[in-house]
């Protein structure tokens, strides 16, 4: 029979080299985050290609209304280009002599797409906010799992070990936002926030659901190994987990990400690797990590190097 | 079997009841039940428009209801000014949220929004100031209260630490604080009048109630000669020399000469002083505006990526599981039409991120089925009928499939209750979709993939499976 749990220190070290990358970039230029979590402005306008409208163009404006540290981004279709402008915060006022500025000198038909400008203190609130209801979920789902775990032996571990492994997974959408920002120039914006707490809500889901054939099995093969009772209900709910993983969920996402909205776009893509990861950690890292708990291996780890096996 | 026949009547009544509510029929009577439309309601995201977030100054204590009476006044302003369908609303302890659907002209927020509307009167004596000039006056005054209340702290700053620095910047009348003999709420009426003459501007005339003009005869007689300042928002606006004793407790605002009034600003003064002044001052903390081609965009591009994902979806279901993915789809189809059903009732505003969550709740339906299939394979490899499978199968799925989404819905509630504290109605949209999508899925795959299944799969007893269910002998 497939033995997943046998390659548990091979996986734990890839998604380490997997997260890693991000976690040095966050280190070297901090988090991507945008104007939600740390105020500030963001403009979108649209000008017909003929208008010639150029970022230098953009950041004199800006200077002449005053308002620093403007950053322009341009995307192009077929016959205008969007101007997605960053700069510190742009009050109502300013904004519309931007715009008028804008379609006096370049395009009348200027499209104004959106404009954001959020303060420091409401987006301060916000991340402190995220950050306790993250913590408060993580609690309650640790207590739920262990009181629905409550009729096999340490059912208290079944909970860190989903808490445990959905910090992969958020470890993962970190990492992937931090690269996405290094090569496509993506923000942590709210909508990052309402895919990462997705996927924090689908991990949580999926490990349950793995669990479960942990829980069913427990007292039916009460004298094998916990390895190899915890191996064999990982293989037991693989179809399942393949299935609903990519044929499914995955497929919904990926059609959001080619055919959906551009705003839908980013936020799939993150979906898309957040909810794999979802799966991935459920058979890789939670299952695993509550066999190393079992057989305590951390008391091997410094003797006799990486491969400990029962 | 009588039980699969009773469930299968209450599933079908369920689904006739929810199909009434989803599509037009009976408007006249759901109108009339539900006192509104039965009509999808779309987010800013999708429609275009503007939100802004107010917020109440930091440092105070904010009375709930005062922030309340803020944003019913502001409403009112807004309809009276003819900007359509706006909705203010108090979120947390010191912010509003307004949403203004469809709006592209954003100086109108800005003139609805930004006079707090406090008219005074005001005894200047003899100083005559200049229009446009701000004053500190006695009312509601946060540096008297300080002094009056030594001990609540209020924090104050700016005041302490650039005073002993800076003294020469802030003028003398800046510095002065004039008593106020009225303020906006003691008027009873307020009407515009016409030009009396070519360039003279538009007036407001006011009436007073009789409190008000009682104050207001009593100071107009003991003050002949001197001046009485008209202040909106601690600025100027005129200083009428007071020529004669008045006790109609009538009076009359008219700019003084080059800033007369338009019709236009003389009939915000008068919307603006006829639906009373905020009780709070408040600030533009957040906004957004959103073009209405790019929601719609969206909206279009979304629904088409959510129709093709479902398709193939289907096919993989069809293909993959045979009878029971066709049993799946039908299980999924009745979710929808139920979970839209109980959109339209509540009702929910659809957004992009409510799109979001509806979609991972259609994952976690679908998984549902997954799983109770799957485990009704393993049951028939064992050697049970295809009877016995499909209730064992469900039985063994259902312990996984409670535990999984209840987290998920303990998950959602707090993650609403965290959109709910500060107005981030993205977080919010999206997980009210997704815990009311789950509770539905939870619904469809205890009774109605399980009934559906059971009734057509008596026929198929002898039947090729691995034609009907994809199982390899």
């Amino acid at each position: 029979m497939l033995n997943i749990l046998s390659k548990r220190y091979v996986f734990f070290t890839l998604s380490f080299l997997l997260i890693l990358p991000g976690l040095i970039l966050i280190f070297i230029n901090g988090l991507p985050l945008s104007i939600d979590f740390i105020g500030g402005s963001i403009v979108e306008v649209e000008l017909a290609k003929k208008s010639l409208l150029s970022s230098d163009e953009i950041i004199n404006i800006y200077n002449k209304l005053d308002i620093p540290d403007s950053q322009v981004q341009i995307s192009e279709t077929s016959d205008s280009n969007i101007y997605i402008i960053r700069s510190s915060s742009l009050d109502q006022e300013k904004y519309n002599q931007l715009i008028f500025t804008l379609r006096n000198q370049y395009d009348p038909d200027l499209i104004e797409r959106r404009y954001d400008t959020v303060g420091p203190s409401i987006s301060q609130s916000v991340t402190n906010r995220a950050a306790v209801a993250v913590g408060i979920a993580a609690l309650a789902v640790i207590v739920y799992v262990t009181f629905a775990f409550r009729g096999i032996p340490h059912a208290f571990r079944y909970g860190v070990c989903v808490i445990i492994a959905m910090m992969h997974d958020i470890l993962i959408v970190i990492s992937l936002g931090a690269i996405g920002a290094k090569l496509f120039g993506w923000q942590m914006d709210s909508l990052y926030l309402t895919a990462l707490l997705t996927v924090i809500g689908f991990s949580t889901q999926d490990k349950i659901v793995v669990f479960d054939r942990i829980r069913e099995n427990s007292p039916i093969l009460r004298n094998i190994a916990f390895e190899k009772l915890v191996n064999h209900s990982i293989i037991q709910s693989l179809q399942r987990s393949i299935n609903t993983q990519l044929m499914t969920v995955e497929y919904l996402l990926l059609s959001l990400a080619l055919f959906g909205g551009v705003t839908l776009r980013e936020m799939a893509i993150i979906l898309l690797v957040g909810l794999l990861s979802g799966t991935y950690s459920s058979i890789f890292i939670a299952a695993p990590i509550l066999v190393v708990w079992e057989n305590k291996e951390w008391k091997n780890w410094f003797r006799i190097g990486k491969t400990s096996q029962t | 079997m009588n039980r699969r026949i009773i469930n299968l009547l209450i599933i079908i009544s369920i689904v006739m009841l929810v199909i009434l509510i989803d599509f037009p029929f009976l408007n006249e009577f759901k109108s009339e039940l539900f006192k509104r439309e039965l009509i999808p309601i779309l987010g800013l995201d999708l429609r275009g428009g503007m939100q802004v977030i107010l917020q109440a100054p930091e440092g105070y204590n904010i009375d709930p209801d005062s922030l309340q009476v803020a944003a019913k006044i502001l409403e009112n302003r807004s309809n009276a000014l003819g900007v359509s369908e706006v909705v203010f609303q108090v979120t947390g302890e010191r912010y509003i949220v307004g949403e203004f659907p469809g709006l592209k002209n954003t100086e109108e927020v800005i003139k609805v929004i930004k006079q707090t509307g406090l008219l005074e009167l005001v005894d200047v004596g003899t100083d005559f100031i200049q229009p446009d000039t701000v004053i500190q006056t006695d009312y509601q005054n946060p540096k008297i209260e300080d002094e009056e209340l030594p001990k609540l702290s209020t924090p104050n700053p700016q005041k302490n630490e650039t005073q002993p620095f800076n003294p020469t910047t802030t003028s003398p009348e800046k510095e002065k604080i004039y008593h106020t003999v009225l303020t906006g709420t003691a008027i009873k009426a307020v009407a515009i009048e016409p030009p009396t003459q070519p360039g003279a501007g538009y007036s407001i005339r006011f009436t007073l109630t009789d409190e008000g003009a009682k104050i207001f005869s009593d100071f107009t007689r003991d003050n002949i000669g001197k001046m009485l300042a008209i202040v909106l928002d601690k600025k100027v606006i005129s200083s009428p020399v007071i020529r004669a004793h008045i006790d109609s407790g009538e009076g009359v605002i008219t700019g003084q000469y080059p800033n007369v009034f338009t019709y236009e600003e003389a009939n915000n003064l008068r919307v603006t002083l006829y639906y009373g002044s905020l009780p709070v001052s408040l600030e533009i903390a957040e906004s957004r505006l959103i073009g209405p081609t790019l929601g719609q965009i969206s909206l279009q591009k979304s629904l088409m990526a959510g129709v093709i994902g479902l398709i193939i979806v289907s096919l993989f279901m069809i293909i993959y599981y045979r009878v029971p993915g066709f049993v799946a789809i039908i299980s999924i189809a009745i979710f929808g039409l139920i979970t839209f059903a109980i959109f339209l009732i509540i009702p929910v505003t659809l957004t992009l991120p409510g799109i979001a969550g509806l979609m991972l709740s259609i994952g976690s339906a679908l998984d549902a089925n997954i799983l109770q299939f799957e485990r009704f394979k393993e049951e028939i490899r064992r050697g049970r009928t295809l009877i016995q499978a499909v209730d064992l199968g469900w039985k063994r799925a259902w312990t996984s499939i409670r535990d999984s989404n209840l987290a998920t819905i303990i998950t959602s509630i707090i993650l609403f209750w965290f959109g709910s504290t500060f107005g981030a109605t993205i977080v919010k949209g999206f997980a009210l979709t997704l815990a009311l999508g789950v509770a539905v899925s939870l619904f469809t795959a205890l009774f109605v993939t399980r009934t559906i299944l059971g009734l057509i799969i008596k026929p198929l007893e002898k039947s090729n499976r691995s034609f009907w269910f994809g199982i390899s002998e």
